[in-house]
This record gives C-alpha cells, structure tokens and sequence, in this order.
C-alpha cells in the first residue's frame, strides 16, 4: 500500500510543532536555531510531498532555494551569537534584553 | 475722457495704498497731499467725464473691465456711466473733495493722521464703486466697502472706550441689512441668472409679469426682492428699526460724520432703491411700506432732535430724519425728488457738519451746546455758513432744502397720501425747531463754558473756512436744479430711468397746486422757526430747555433718552444673543469640540503608554508575536 | 515496504525532534537534529527526490551542523538550567505549539484526504529534468541565492570579527535584569 500524501503531509505539521515549541520555549539561542532548522526540514517535507503529487519539479527546486537560505542564515545567525558573545559573555536570550521599555 | 472713467476709484485706491503702507513714514504735507490730491484727481477726471457724458446728450456709458464666468453665471467688472450714477459720482466726488480739505485743517493734530487719509480714500474707493458699478455685485462690493471703512473711521480713537464699541455696533447692524441685501441678490441670480442691472430693468420693464407672480411667502418675486433690498437699506440708511447705529457713529472724527454719516454713505440706501426702481414700481406693497417706513422714521428722529444737548447728535438725529424722507419719496415712486434730496441734503448736511466741527475744534473738543453759546463774535464764518445750512435744511426759500423737500410733499399729495403728507409736514416743523434750538444755543446768547474754553474760542483757519463757504454756495443754490414745474432737470432727467414696466395699472395721479404745498411748507417753516426764536433765541439760553423739561418731564426724558430705544434692544436682542453664544461658546465648543479633540490625543497617549510594555527586550517574547501572527495567518488562510 | 520505511523514519524523526526541542545539553541536541535530518533525508528519497536528498546530507548535516558544533565549541557552551518544568509561560507555548499543529493538519486533510500517491516515474526522478526546470525558469532566483550566499559569507566574517585594538575590549557591561 502506497503512503497518501496527507501522512507526509501530517508527520512535516508534527515536526514543525515541535520545532516551534523548542523555539518559543528554550533560552539558549544555539538550541532556538536548531528548532529553526527543523522547523525549516519540516517545510521542506511539504514542499517536496506536493512535488511529488503535483508532478512538477518546482517544490524540489524551491527546497534546493531553501536550504540555501537556511544556511546563510545560520552563518549569520551563529556569528551574530559570537559577536553578542563577546560582549555579555552570555547567550542566555533572557539576559539579552537591553532593548527594554 | 469717458474712457477713464475707471481711473476714478483707482486714483482714491492708490491714495488709501500709499497712505496706508507708507503714510508713518512719510512726512506730514506729502500725506496730505496724497490724501487730498487723490480726491482730487478723482474729482477733476470725474468732472470731465461728466462734462463728456452730458455732451453726448447723457446716453448711458457702459465700460467693462473683465469678464468673470463661474460655471453659469457671469459678472463682469463693469462700470456704467448713466444719469443717475452721474449725478451721485458728481455730489460724492465734489462734497467728498471739500471734505478731505477740511480734515487737513481738523485733523492735523492728529497723530493718527495718515491713518485718517488713508481710511477717508479708501471709503470714497468703495462709495464710487458702489455708484459706478454696472450690477449688483459691485455694488454690493462698494456696500460692504463703505460699511467698513464706516467701521475703521468710526473706531479711530481705538485707544478710547467708546469708539470701537460704536464701530463695532455700526457694522454688526449694518451686517443685519447686509444679509437681507445678499438674499435678494441670490433672488434675482436664480431667476435671471445675471446681477446686470440693465439685463433686468429690460426684462423687468418689458414684461411685468416675470415679476408679478407668486414666489414665496406670499410675496410676489417684486416684492420679496424689494423687501430684501430695503431692508439692506434700512441697515445702511439707518431707517427704523436698524437706525441705532448713526447716532453712537458721531463717536468718529467730525469730518467722517458729515462725509460718511451724512452725505455719503448713508445715501447708498436711497441710491440702491432709485436704480431698482423697476423692481419697486412692480411691487406696490412693498414701495408703500418704504415710504410709511421712512416717514415714521423721519417724524421719530425728529421727535428725538428736539431734546439733545450733543450738536452732533442734533445733526445725526437729523440725518435719519432726512433720510427718511427721501425714503418716503423713493417709496411714493418719486424718484428724482429722492435724489434731489438726496443731493441737497449732502450738501447742507456736510455744511451744518462741517460748521459743528468749526465749533468744536474751537471748543477745544467741547460738544455739548450747553457749554456753549454766544459763539457768533467769535466765529462769525461758521455762524453765517451755519446759518445758511440751517436755512436749507429747514427748507426756506430759495434755498435747496425748500425745494427738495417740497417736491416730496408734492409727490405725497399728489398720490393722494394725506397722512404720509401731515407726518411730513409734521416733521418739516420739527426740523425747522430743533435746527435753529442749535443754532440759537450755540451761536447765541451768552457763552457758558469754562473760562479755558473762552479764551481758547478762535476762527477756524481758512483750510477749514473755504469748504464751508463752497457748500454754504451749493446749498442756496443747488436748488436750481429740481426747479418745479417744466423746468425740473432733474425730473426730466431722470424720466427715462424711472420707466414704469408694462403690464403694471396706471399710478394714480391727484392734481395738488405746487404753489400752494410750497406756501404751506413754507409758513410751517416759518412759524417753526419764530417759534424756536421765541424760545430760546436772545440770550435766553437754556431757559427753553428747563421750561420743557419743567413742563413735561416725562415726555422730555424720552425724547432726551431717545426713546430707550437702545435699551429696549439690549433686552430683547442683544443679551439672548449672548447668553446663547456663551452657551455655543462654553456647551458645545469648549466641552465637546475640544473635548473630543482632546480625547483623541488622551487615547493616543494612553495607548502609547500601555503599549510601551509589549517592547520587553526580550527576543524570545518577539519570536512569540512573530509566531501568533503567523498562527492568524493561518486561520485567516483557512477561513 | 514503503510503508515500513515510512513509518520506522517517521517516528525516528520526531523523536529526534523531541530530543532536540528538549535537551539540556546543546551538543546533544545537534547530535539529535543529525538523526533528524537524515531521517527526512530518506523520506525525500522516498518521495521521489533523491538529489535533494543527497543535498539535505550534504548540506545540512555535514555544513550546517558543523558550524553549530564549531560554534558550541568556540563559545564553550555548557548544560542550561532547566527550564522546561514549572514555567507557566512555557506550557502556553506548548500549547500554542499544539494549536499549530491542529491547524496545519486540517489543511492538508481538508485539500487532499487520503489521495494516493502518484506512482513514481523516471521523469518525476530524473536530475536532468530537475536541473533544467532550475536552470531555465528559476535561473534568476538561482543567481539571486549566489548573491546571497555571498552576502550572508561577508556578512557572518564581518560580524564575528575580533573587533580592532582598543574598541569594544572594555569590560563587559552590566547585564540587564532579566
């Protein structure tokens, strides 16, 4: 028997839950983007089960785009992280809030 | 020279703009000369327009300047030069000139000078606007011109108290009449679609009948647009009951009474009424209704004349008096008796003015006669130029006044209006009465003033003097021109003017002996006069005044309160005004408006300070905003 | 037989999410998103798109990661303190979390209920077509993300740089309360 969609579909709205409550939730900005990096696979499922049921290869290039950007914005994520790093000596994000009212 | 006829009011224009922006800088003589000399040019162009009009046989000249088209309705800025508007531009140019020389001499202690002379040019710019223009537009322009300069002329001494009151209360009365003016002007846009006055006489004189029918409240369209014009012109004219602001406008310099509160501006009324004749002679109720109007209104400030101590409120009093018979003239259909008057009036009225103003300047500022008397050896010009005036108004032949007024009461009597012709002759009476109580009071007997004041008494200089010696001449003789019988020019003058429509009923003609209505007038005068000799003629001095006061009480405290006719309408009117622009004032404009205003910028500031805590600096609570967007996104996409 | 590959790296991937989200220790955590990502890596495979696939091991887990686990190294990250437990706050974002998911799986029931599949066919699997459908109708997106790859390069090396002699070397500043 041959999976249907809607369980791809279902398991990518599992993951990005998950990778939503990681990110809201943890205090560690290393751990805040390895949600985001799961948020962003199970985004990538979506696209690739609808590739696949539409028969056009444009969601697969659109997660080759996707991967793409999630890894420049790593990049620039992480160094940020050492730049602040540098400063406070701490990513704990709850200790970052200079910009207070 | 007819073709520049528009540079009459421009030369008086550029004299109020010099003046006014320049005129503290300037030295005193080049104000004067500004002041005085663009009169005067407007005075000598005039002349020879007028001399070139009367050439070409008198035919109506009209000149337009520029064309204004606003969607449907045209205007243009148009003057035209015809009979009527010639003998007005003649009396305001010539009386207006001798003005502005007397006022060099009255005013020259005046720091306020250039102020003055520019104020004095910009009104005659608008009377000859008023008078010159070709349709109601400018006309109106020119009205609420004068009515402005009324008001800045009368306010001068802004730096005393009651000055600008009387200002203020001169144009707010007038601003009543102004709104009558403006609706009988949009009357007539709607149903002629123009302001023309000839497109409408035209129309109105070939066909009665677009007037005659029904229009609104009962009025026909004749008489609903007359009604409004008259009632613009009992504000301007001071006719009752919108007369209250004349005699409070004495607050003014002398000069500004005899040229704006006399021979001017206060004849714009009687002027409007004579050009819409067409419109009148079409609405006989309403013509009827001028004419008991200004009867009343002439007997009542007579009544009132007979009781003031203050020589100019003598002579404002008389002015409403006045005016109010040349509305009974226009209003009986006689119109060139109205502007006879009218003319002969401008001339005695600015005379006795004039001569008033002789007498307080040599007073030292003094204006109640009371403190006068005895004045004749001191200031013999001003008393026999007085005198003369006082003939004139008083209507002694052959001086103008006999004729003018005659012509009146001939018009009354003619129409058969015999109680119009008793309150007329009444008033005669009266005029002759207290003019010559003046003359008496002041010139004669013996001086009761202050010792200052005796020995300040002096003739008036010669810049003062000439004026009133030319007008004294205009006054005895400016009856010539309404002679009666086949030789009234100005009758027939005006007879084309005065057409009456098609389709009206004939008016009805009685045949009263000239002769013997003159005769009549003239012993009522006469007697008037031997009367007011009697009483206080010969150093009697104010014995008349105690005995009447003695006698009658009541009726003299009325009289000498002007029938509290200012108080009845501070009750009535004016403090419910204000007590319901107080309630605008503080209900509705300070509670609500404000308020509502007010609240706005509350909210925002409220809002602003709860909202500052949603910044909490904390990314992660920025990722949850972020996140419940997203969240709406979604239930909006599913949705 | 697919089925059963489906299922065994389904369940392996959301658990690995769950250890992800979860635990303290930031290096066990990549190690977990390592299992998470290659999981989803054979679902791709599974659906028909291998190069992705292959790009998703490449990319992900062998650049990606690494640079966390530099980073974690670099910055000497230790364990957190708890913060799952007791946190009031936090259970509402599980709840929000939860929330998503319901919406999201309503979605793709409601656009394609149990729909099969189409079968796969060598076009759908091809690289060639996958290659030129990327380099003819997206080639400008294609250039666009060269361009940003570029940026986001300078941009991470200009950011993290040691800042020059004599700037920013102070002492730390006081911490904001949290």
């Amino acid at each position: 028997m041959t999976v249907p969609i809607s369980w791809y579909l279902i398991l990518a709205a599992v993951l990005f839950a998950i990778g939503t409550v990681g990110a809201l939730t943890r205090r560690n900005g290393i751990s805040i983007f390895l949600s985001i990096e799961v948020m962003l696979n199970a985004a990538n499922l979506t696209l690739i089960a609808y590739a696949r049921q539409f028969e056009s290869h444009a969601g697969q290039v659109v997660v080759f785009f996707v991967m793409a950007v999630a890894a420049a914005e790593a990049a620039v994520g992480l160094a940020l992280f050492i730049a602040v790093f540098r400063q406070r000596h701490t990513i704990d994000l709850n200790r970052i809030n200079l910009l207070r009212w | 020279m007819l073709e520049y006829l528009w540079l009459i009011p421009v030369l008086t224009f550029l004299g109020a703009a010099l003046n006014g922006l320049f005129g503290s800088r300037l030295p005193k003589p080049v104000v004067t000369a500004i002041g005085v000399g663009a009169p005067l040019g407007a005075l000598l162009v005039a002349l020879g327009c007028l001399w070139h009009f009367w050439q070409g046989g008198g035919e109506a000249v009209g000149q337009t300047y520029w064309a204004w088209t606003a969607g449907s309705l045209s205007i243009d800025a148009a003057f035209l030069l015809d009979r009527l508007s010639a003998v007005m531009l003649f009396v305001v140019t010539f009386v207006g000139f001798l003005i502005h020389v007397y006022s060099a001499g009255y005013m020259s202690h005046e720091s306020g000078y250039w102020r003055y002379f520019s104020y004095l040019n910009l009104f005659m710019t608008a009377m000859l606007l008023l008078i010159l223009g070709d349709n109601y537009l400018i006309m109106f322009v020119g009205w609420e011109g004068v009515g402005l300069c009324s008001y800045l002329l009368i306010g001068f001494y802004y730096d005393q108290v009651f000055p600008p009151y009387a200002g203020k209360k001169a144009f707010i009365v007038n601003r009543i009449g102004d709104f009558a003016f403006l609706v009988g002007m949009f009357a007539l846009i709607a149903k002629f679609g123009t302001l023309k006055y000839s497109t409408i006489f035209e129309q109105v004189v070939k066909d009665s009948s677009l007037v005659t029918g029904p229009y609104v409240l009962g009025l026909t369209f004749a008489s609903f647009v007359a009604l409004c014009f008259f009632v613009g012109a009992m504000g301007k004219s001071a006719q009752i009951p919108l007369f209250v602001w004349l005699p409070d406008a004495m607050a003014g310099p002398t000069p500004v009474s005899a040229l704006i509160h006399a021979a001017t501006m206060v004849t714009a009324g009687v002027y409007m009424i004579v050009r819409t004749n067409a419109i009148y002679q079409a609405a006989p109720g309403v013509s009827m209704f001028v004419a008991v109007i200004g009867a009343a209104t002439a007997i009542f400030a007579a009544t009132i004349g007979l009781a003031q101590n203050d020589i100019k409120k003598v002579l404002a009093y008389s002015t409403v008096s006045q005016l109010g018979y040349m509305f009974l003239a226009a209003g009986l259909g006689a119109y060139s008796a109205a502007i006879f008057h009218l003319g002969t009036h401008a001339f005695f009225k600015a005379l006795l003015f004039l001569g008033s103003g002789s007498v307080i300047h040599a007073m030292g500022g003094e204006q109640d006669m009371r403190q006068m008397g005895g004045l004749k050896k001191a200031l013999p010009q001003t008393y026999w130029t007085y005198v003369i005036g006082a003939l004139a108004i008083a209507g002694i032949f052959p001086f103008s006044g006999f004729f003018s007024k005659d012509e009146i009461l001939h018009a009354a009597a003619g129409n058969g209006q015999w109680i119009l012709y008793i309150v007329g002759l009444a008033t005669a009476g009266l005029t002759a009465f207290y003019m010559f109580r003046s003359v008496f009071l002041t010139f004669h007997g013996k001086f009761r003033g202050t010792h200052e004041q005796e020995h300040h008494l002096h003739e008036s200089p010669p810049v003062m003097t000439i004026p009133l010696w030319i007008l004294a001449v205009g006054a005895a003789v400016a009856g010539l021109a309404g002679l009666p019988g086949e030789g009234n020019w100005l009758h027939h003058t005006f007879e084309k003017l005065t057409e009456r429509p098609a389709g009206l009923p004939e008016a009805a003609e009685h045949h009263v002996s000239v002769l013997v209505l003159a005769l009549v007038a003239l012993a009522v005068a006469g007697t008037s006069i031997w009367l007011a000799l009697r009483v206080y003629g010969r150093d009697r001095g104010l014995a008349g005044d105690q005995a009447f006061a003695g006698r009658w009480p009541t009726v003299h405290r009325l009289l000498e309160n002007k029938y509290y006719v200012d108080e009845i309408y501070d009750r009535l009117i004016v403090r419910p005004l204000a007590a319901l622009s107080t309630f605008f004032w503080k209900g509705i404009d300070a509670t609500l408006i404000d308020g509502t205003v007010n609240t706005a910028g509350a909210t925002a500031k409220v809002a602003g300070e709860v909202g500052r805590f949603s910044t909490t600096g904390n990314v992660r609570n920025y990722a949850l905003y972020f996140f419940l967007g997203v969240i709406a996104l979604f239930v909006w996409l599913i949705l | 037989m697919e089925l059963l590959v489906f299922l065994i790296f389904a369940f392996l991937s959301v658990f690995a999410a769950l250890v992800v989200v979860a635990h303290k220790n930031p290096v066990y955590s990549t190690m977990a998103l390592v299992l998470t990502l290659f999981s989803v890596a054979v679902l791709f495979v599974l659906l028909g798109a291998p190069f992705v696939g292959v790009l998703q091991v490449l990319i992900y887990t062998g650049a990606i990661v690494v640079l966390f686990l530099f980073v974690i190294m670099l910055l000497n990250i230790g364990r957190e303190d708890s913060q799952i437990a007791g946190h009031k706050a936090q259970l509402f974002f599980a709840l929000l979390g939860a929330v998503t998911f319901g919406s999201l799986v309503i979605l793709a029931l409601l656009s394609l209920r149990h729909a099969a599949l189409p079968p796969l066919t060598p076009e759908l699997v091809s690289l060639e077509a996958l290659a030129s459908t990327l380099f003819n109708e997206y080639l400008l997106p294609f250039e666009i993300i060269g361009l940003l790859l570029t940026v986001a390069v300078i941009g991470a090396t200009v950011v993290a740089r040691r800042p020059a002699a004599g700037e920013g070397a102070a002492a730390p500043k006081e911490e904001a309360q949290p």
